[in-house]
């Protein structure tokens, strides 16, 4: 079980709805997933259209909770705007805060998060970080009210998995009761059980799932990674040896030469 | 008057922000609006008034990871 500001989820993965093959395809992939979250977005619709209308009918019947993000904000100022307007439209208070900093890397602006994170919470917003893995920048946040942190794995849509575990496991340590959402970067099954079995609470992902050759068995392939891993976390790993140990006990062995 | 609705010119007669987005095909209960960059609550559209060169944006739901 995992809690963000105040819900709890059992199933430790978060999952996007963006990139599928189509609508049904998606909506396959969320229930094989067992998601019980998904992120959404807003873009600007052509007057007569019913295109959001009906994206939102479909995500409602999933009977999931939904993050709205700020995708493709560049600014504090954007970003804010766009939870507003997320507010209004999906009735939720959470946010998925993107201030993207650098158009190759799609690297959060920490500097424009952490400013729009302050406003977003004192205008009674519940923000889900999309941050690096630095630790002083997860001080900021949290000291400006974020009670969930989102590192990424690796830059958004390149499946490298994480690129630093180090950093990952050192915010761990340092924020151990603080929920750590991987976000962006995850490309495989088994990248997502490794967040999950250095600590990490959820796991959030989109083009692994979108971009398979076969959404619905991908979905569930990441519901079981997510599980063996948040079991293996819970179930104390062994610390790496520099030195081999026999698993089998020399004591008893028979002497033949 | 003249104002941009989601980066196209267009040409309305306002006076309100609710009229604007009637005269331009839009529902409104499943919109979002910001005017010149700042968000507009639903409740505060038709109260809104419009001024020529006024950049209006209109979203709805999409897709997103």
């Amino acid at each position: 079980m995992v809690e963000f500001y105040g819900k709890t989820v059992s199933n430790p993965l978060l999952l996007g709805t963006a990139r599928y093959p189509s609508p049904a395809i998606m909506a396959e992939a969320v229930r094989a997933s067992a998601a019980e979250i998904v992120t959404v977005s807003l873009r600007r619709e052509a007057g007569g259209s019913s295109a959001g209308q009906k994206f939102w009918q479909l995500i409602r019947s999933l009977d999931v909770a939904v993050l709205p993000n700020t995708a493709g904000c560049h600014s504090a100022r954007e970003a804010v705007t766009t939870a507003h307007m997320a507010r209004e439209i999906f009735q939720t208070d959470w946010i998925k805060l993107e201030v993207i900093g650098h158009q190759d890397t799609l690297q959060p602006d920490v500097f424009g998060l952490v400013e729009a994170a302050r406003i977003l919470v004192e205008d009674g917003f519940r923000v889900f970080p999309y941050t690096t893995e630095d630790l002083v920048v997860a001080e900021r946040l949290l000291h400006g009210g974020c009670e969930v942190l989102m590192p990424w794995g690796s830059p958004i849509g390149t499946g490298r998995g994480i690129n630093n575990e180090y950093g990952l496991r050192s915010l761990r340590t340092h924020f151990d009761t603080v929920p750590i959402v991987v976000d962006a970067g995850i490309g495989l099954p088994s990248h997502a059980a490794r967040a999950m079995e250095i600590g990490c609470d959820a796991v959030l992902l989109n083009t692994a799932v979108a971009r398979a050759a076969d959404p619905v068995a991908m979905a569930q392939a990441f519901c079981e990674a997510v599980a063996a891993g948040k079991k293996a976390w819970e179930a104390g790993p062994m610390e790496p040896s520099g030195f081999a140990h026999p698993s089998t006990t020399d004591a008893g062995r028979g002497q033949f030469v | 008057m003249r104002i941009i609705v989601n980066g196209e010119e267009k040409d309305v007669d306002g006076p309100g922000l609710g009229d604007v987005l009637r005269q331009c095909g839009y529902d409104n209960e499943h919109v979002a609006t910001a005017l010149n960059g700042e968000f507009v609550h639903r409740h505060l559209r038709e109260d809104t008034r419009i001024r020529p060169g006024d950049r209006i944006e209109v979203v709805s739901p999409i897709a997103g990871g």
